[in-house]
């Protein structure tokens, strides 16, 4: 069996990619994407330090933010498809009108 | 140390991860992500924690990958397959994961989390039922709501009202 740490650097590695996703790409629905790969790397630690301790809250929290998730992404598709019904675009530099 | 399906599985979801960020086509990379989803599905099976696993299978490489492909389709097909983005972000992009990945990377090796190894059994599910009925019963109602919640704010911001008034009038 795989020790801790072996999780833990994987979590990370999503976790940079994650962040890189967020940094560099306009597109909103890459960036959703990016959003998502980071909730998945925070589920694996939760997942990974509930299964070493050994305690059930980590799986436990992990089905809650799993399910928070969805809720998270039915919003921001819907909020994709209101921008781009408005812009006909998906870069997010284009969505200024809020900006002030 | 790390077996053979642990190796295999992490390059599996961090190769999906980046393919997911950086192939052209937006359809390719929604498939991308749902390998990144499985893949971390398949650790949950690695760590003994099925329930979550099929969870996470039935939740996101089920519903929310498809959901997206479904909104990629959506979109006009010249924007699919545009890229958005500038050089010198990038390269500050990749700076900045850099950081992170070596940073983070570099405490966790250093910390005492290194030698921790475990021969317990593995947490029984029905532990988990137990705590969403008892424990965390008011966190299960709320998650209820905000579901529904969200469901029906999506909803009434993905509403057309012009094509709704057309019909009527």
């Amino acid at each position: 069996m795989s020790e801790l740490v072996d999780f833990t650097l994987v979590s990370v590695a999503l976790l940079g990619i994650g962040i890189y996703g967020l940094a560099v790409k306009r597109n909103f629905i890459r960036m959703l994407f990016a959003v998502e790969i980071i909730i998945n790397a925070a589920n694996l630690n939760l997942v990974a330090f509930g299964r070493f301790l050994p305690h059930s809250g980590g799986q436990t929290l992990a089905l809650f933010s799993i399910a928070i998730a969805a809720a998270e992404v039915a919003v921001g598709l819907s909020l994709i498809i209101v921008a781009y019904r408005m812009y006909q675009n998906v870069d997010i530099a284009d969505f200024r009108s809020l900006k002030g | 140390m790390a077996d053979v399906a642990f190796l295999a599985l992490s390059v599996i979801t961090i190769g999906s991860a980046i393919a997911a960020l950086e192939m052209r086509s937006l359809i390719y990379g929604s498939i991308a992500l749902m390998g990144t989803l499985g893949g971390v599905a398949g650790f949950f099976f690695l760590l003994d924690a099925p329930f979550v696993a099929l969870f996470q299978i039935a939740v996101y490489v089920g519903s929310i990958a498809v959901l997206i492909l479904f909104t990629v389709m959506l979109v006009k097909r010249e924007l699919i397959f545009k890229k958005i983005e500038d050089r010198r972000r990038k390269f500050a992009g990749i700076g900045l994961m850099l950081i992170v990945m070596v940073s983070l990377g570099a405490v966790f090796l250093d910390s005492g989390i290194k030698t921790i190894t475990t021969d317990e059994p593995q947490v029984n599910f029905r532990d988990i039922g137990t705590d969403f009925v008892t424990y965390y019963w008011p966190a299960l109602i709320l998650m209820g709501l905000i579901l529904a919640g969200s469901v029906t704010g999506a909803l009434v911001l993905a509403r057309r009202e012009d094509v709704e008034n057309e019909r009527t009038s």
